[in-house]
């Protein structure tokens, strides 16, 4: 048996140690001053969802407004509208694209099955404020976000997206070809070009079976 | 104020077959000595009063705040009597959530049950669907799931420890060291699965993404440390006399009550029942590693804390011996589709060793998209079930220790 | 662990009049279902967990599950003769289940560290014959998990000790696991943040193209 009261002074003799230790032990010392010193974040983390665009922030959205996150996402916090041009067709781009970030519980399911890759995980983590609407509900054009910037953030899974993106582009494009050629394909109805609702869509999909009125956007033949 | 004819009631405790423990083996208090200061009684209405009991309402939220919850305590003098835990304050109807979702959008909702062991909770939902849907899990994912679900064990042992003598009055040192190295492994987490608590990292017959460059060196890094922070953790702690003074001997629970009371995880193995579904049920890939599980003699708070600290030391070995021989390989069952999971008609029941017990997830498919039945078998809800038990004749000082011990996380006790 | 044959004979043997059933598990085989009546379910509950060769003295898991009624269409297959020629013929046929609730409850040996025994009680229908026999006296662990099924899903287990609202508070009515249920829209109503988000939606973009 031991005397007693030796085993508080071996406490005591660990915290003395530790104490010690944090001025010159890195092991021991452990904190940072947050706002001046700052971590690098690893390059998995995740905060909200972000959209993703080529050129241009607007035209140059990847999002073909599929609903696919809107369904998929479990706290439903997603709302999308679809955008129509002017004889009310249908038209692949997001009208309206809200996010609610005091929802969204960071789950990364929206970005999973995303068959676009338009949709990724942004990391800033600074979002608190005092304006519940203005901040928090977070509409297309806040969401928008360059690829640069995602490659900055996420520099390994963004190249590996620009990989695959380019390699289903060149399929897409061998495909076109023998398909252009053919004539009269199938003129698409307004419902199977609102709902391509099958992640392989985006190389099954003949370009013909494009509106003649196209928008030239760098983002599209992604879709096409 | 405590007449003689104070005969606690314990009608509401028997259960039938159970013999339950009689307070009246404690040696009573002796009379307090009566100062000028004494309250004169109020004319007694209820029952209780009528013997001087006192009722006590502790909470919703101090009980050391493990999360809002109530415990209704009756004293007789200082004595428990009868102490009643309220639940229900957390409670958001997870199940119902899960029935009304996809099997894959409960996965994320899954994490916020018990909030320390994010992958754990994973691994017990993946493995219940794995086992509804007949899914087999590639060995490198295997390997995975039992790294991450080790090093939650550790983080979350630690940090119950730290709790546990945050409630003997510790405020502070032995919870930071804790939190020190809890840190480093949720960094680990943060590195591989992009959150630090909420990781929703396991996907059906698989993980969600492969391994960052660089992580198992960093693991290998982190685990070589945890020895030493055992060291010193247990120089901190073992042996102090404080400690050992308001543990031993207190909370006794036996091992028949623990089994019949569906007791699981370090609470049970502290009792001396040698039950652990690492060994039992051998999921995953447990039974290539070499692990003992540690057993207690006398069931009181003490050895549940050193049943932790042991379990600590051999999750530290199963890592070793897990980050020497990571298989490379897939990570994920390619044939698994993300959306329109169906598995067919029928019931399973997954279960596994989380670090707070046995986690278990009972899923009934229609058929369709969404589960039918979903429920979660949360251990510490029903590790709560003996509280009273545990704490009749004791102080409440003594009871809030012992509940310390229980190691519950509301989240998953109100769902 | 015996089969779950031998096991529904020997306990109809050593439980006389107990009625048991075996209910099938489509997707993992082994775990059947043993349905007890519940006038006889705590007799046969207590077989379970003192016969020597089960040992099933670890109740992991209680809850209650809530079929509506159904019709179901099953698809069977039988022998028949058609034009004289005997064929194998698929027929459908169409049964009603009635509703009712179930309590399950998840057998274990700590013991002999085998398992699981899935036993099932069922009642009579949703409405007003929905007790069956708490087990609470022959596993101590079915205590707050069938305090659970009462609260969430209306099984009254008779015998049960202290059988009140556990997760819900006490003052509440319904049941809300309950495949039927309804939430109240007014109760306890306030103003949350999304009532402002949908009124600025509606403000930013009259036209309600969602559907
Ligand atoms: S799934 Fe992708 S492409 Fe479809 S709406 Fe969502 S973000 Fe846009
Ligand atoms: S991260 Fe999860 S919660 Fe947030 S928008 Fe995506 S799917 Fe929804």
């Amino acid at each position: 048996m031991n005397l007693p009261g030796t085993g508080i002074i071996k406490g005591m003799v660990e915290t003395a140690r530790n104490f010690v230790g944090s001025y010159h032990d890195p092991e021991r010392l452990t904190t940072i001053e947050y706002p001046e010193e700052r971590l690098t974040q690893p390059e998995n983390a995740r905060s909200f969802p972000m959209l993703i665009f080529d050129d241009d922030p607007v035209k140059g959205l990847r999002c073909v407004a599929c609903k696919i996150c809107e369904k998929e996402c479990p706290p439903q916090c997603i709302y999308i509208v679809q955008d129509r041009d002017e004889r009310g067709k249908p038209r692949k781009f997001p009208r309206i694209f809200d996010l609610d970030i005091s929802v969204c519980m960071s789950c990364q399911i929206c970005v999973e099955v995303c068959p676009f890759d338009s949709i990724k995980m942004n990391t800033e983590f600074e979002l608190s404020t005092d304006d519940r609407f203005g901040r928090l509900l977070l509409h297309r054009d806040d969401l928008a976000k360059s690829n640069e910037y995602y490659h900055q953030i996420h520099a390994t899974e963004a190249a590996e997206v620009d990989a695959r993106l380019a390699d289903e582009k060149a399929k897409a494009e061998a495909k076109a070809k023998p398909a252009a050629a053919k004539p009269a394909s199938p003129v698409p109805t307004a419902a199977k070009a609102a709902a391509p609702a099958q992640p392989a869509a985006p190389v099954k999909s003949p370009a013909a079976d494009k509106p003649a009125a196209k928008p030239a956007s760098p983002a599209e033949p992604a879709a096409a | 104020m405590r007449p003689d004819s104070a005969e606690p009631d314990l009608s509401a405790l028997s259960t039938g077959d159970l013999v339950v423990e009689s307070p009246a083996a404690v040696p009573a208090p002796p009379p307090p000595a009566t100062s000028g200061f004494e309250l004169t009684p109020k004319p007694a209405t209820a029952p209780d009063a009528d013997r001087g009991l006192l009722e006590v309402a502790i909470g919703p939220h101090h009980p050391s705040t493990h999360g809002v919850f109530r415990l209704n305590a009756v004293l007789d003098g200082e004595r428990i009597v009868r102490f009643k835990p309220v639940f229900g304050y957390l409670h958001r109807n997870h199940e119902k959530i899960g029935e009304n979702g996809t099997y894959l959008s409960a996965m994320p909702y899954t994490d916020r049950l018990d909030y320390f062991c994010s992958l754990s909770n994973n691994w017990a939902y993946a493995l219940a669907v794995e086992k509804l849907a007949g899914l087999a899990v590639p060995e490198r994912a295997d390997y995975i799931r039992i790294i991450t679900a080790e090093l939650t064990r550790i983080q979350n042992h630690a940090a119950l420890i730290g709790f546990l003598l945050q409630e003997l009055g510790a405020m502070g040192t032995p919870l930071m060291y804790a939190f020190r190295e809890r840190e480093k492994i949720l960094d680990l987490f943060e590195a591989l699965t992009g959150a630090r608590m909420m990781c929703n990292y396991l996907r059906f017959g698989g993980c969600r993404c492969d391994l960052p460059a660089g992580w198992l060196e960093e693991c290998r890094r982190v685990v070589e440390g945890l020895p030493r922070f055992f060291d010193e953790f247990e120089n901190l702690l073992s042996t102090n006399e404080i400690l050992m003074a308001r543990t031993q001997g207190i909370g006794v629970l036996p091992p028949e009550l623990a089994v019949s009371a569906g007791v699981t995880g370090p609470m049970l193995r502290a009792s001396g029942v040698n039950y652990d579904l690492r060994k039992v049920d051998r999921y995953g890939l447990y039974d290539r590693f070499e692990f003992r599980v540690p057993l207690g003699e006398h069931g009181d708070v003490y050895d549940r804390y050193m049943v932790r600290i042991l379990e600590m030391r051999e999750s530290a070995k199963i890592l070793q011996q897990a980050l020497r021989e990571v298989p490379g390989g897939p990570i994920v069952d390619p044939k698994v589709k993300l959306r329109n999971f169906r598995p067919k008609a029928g019931e399973a029941y997954g279960r596994l060793e989380s670090p707070k017990g046995e986690l278990g997830f009972y899923l009934i498919s229609d058929g369709s998209t969404n589960p039918y039945r979903y429920r979660i078998r949360p251990p510490s809800f029903i590790n709560l079930t003996i509280l009273e038990d545990m704490c009749q004749g004791l102080t409440l000082q003594d009871a809030l220790v012992i509940l310390g011990a229980v190691d519950i996380v509301m989240g998953e006790v109100d769902r | 662990m015996e089969t779950l044959d031998v096991i529904k004979t020997r306990a109809e043997a050593a439980v006389p009049g107990a009625q048991l059933a075996l209910a099938p598990n489509g997707a993992v085989p082994a775990e059947a279902s043993l349905v007890v009546d519940s006038a006889h379910a705590a007799a046969v509950a207590r077989f379970l967990r003192d016969d020597p060769q089960l040992q099933l003295d670890y109740c992991s898991n209680v809850t209650g599950v809530d079929w509506l009624e159904a019709s179901i269409k099953e698809k069977i297959k039988t022998r028949k003769l058609v034009d004289g020629v005997e064929k194998e013929v698929e027929e459908t046929v169409e049964h009603k289940r009635p509703g009712h609730l179930e309590a399950v409850y998840h057998l274990y040996s700590m013991k002999l560290k085998h398992g699981p025994l899935v036993l099932r009680q069922r009642t009579a229908n949703r409405v007003d014959q929905v007790r069956v026999a708490s087990l609470t006296p022959v596993w101590r662990s079915a205590e707050f998990q069938e305090r659970e099924a009462y609260d969430l899903f209306g099984i009254v287990f008779d015998g049960h000790p202290d059988l009140r609202r556990i997760l819900m508070w006490d003052e509440f009515q319904d049941h809300p696991m309950r495949k039927d249920y309804v939430e109240p829209d007014d109760y306890e109503y306030e103003p949350t943040a999304h009532d402002d988000v949908l009124d600025k939606a509606r403000r930013h973009y009259p036209v309600e193209e969602h559907p």
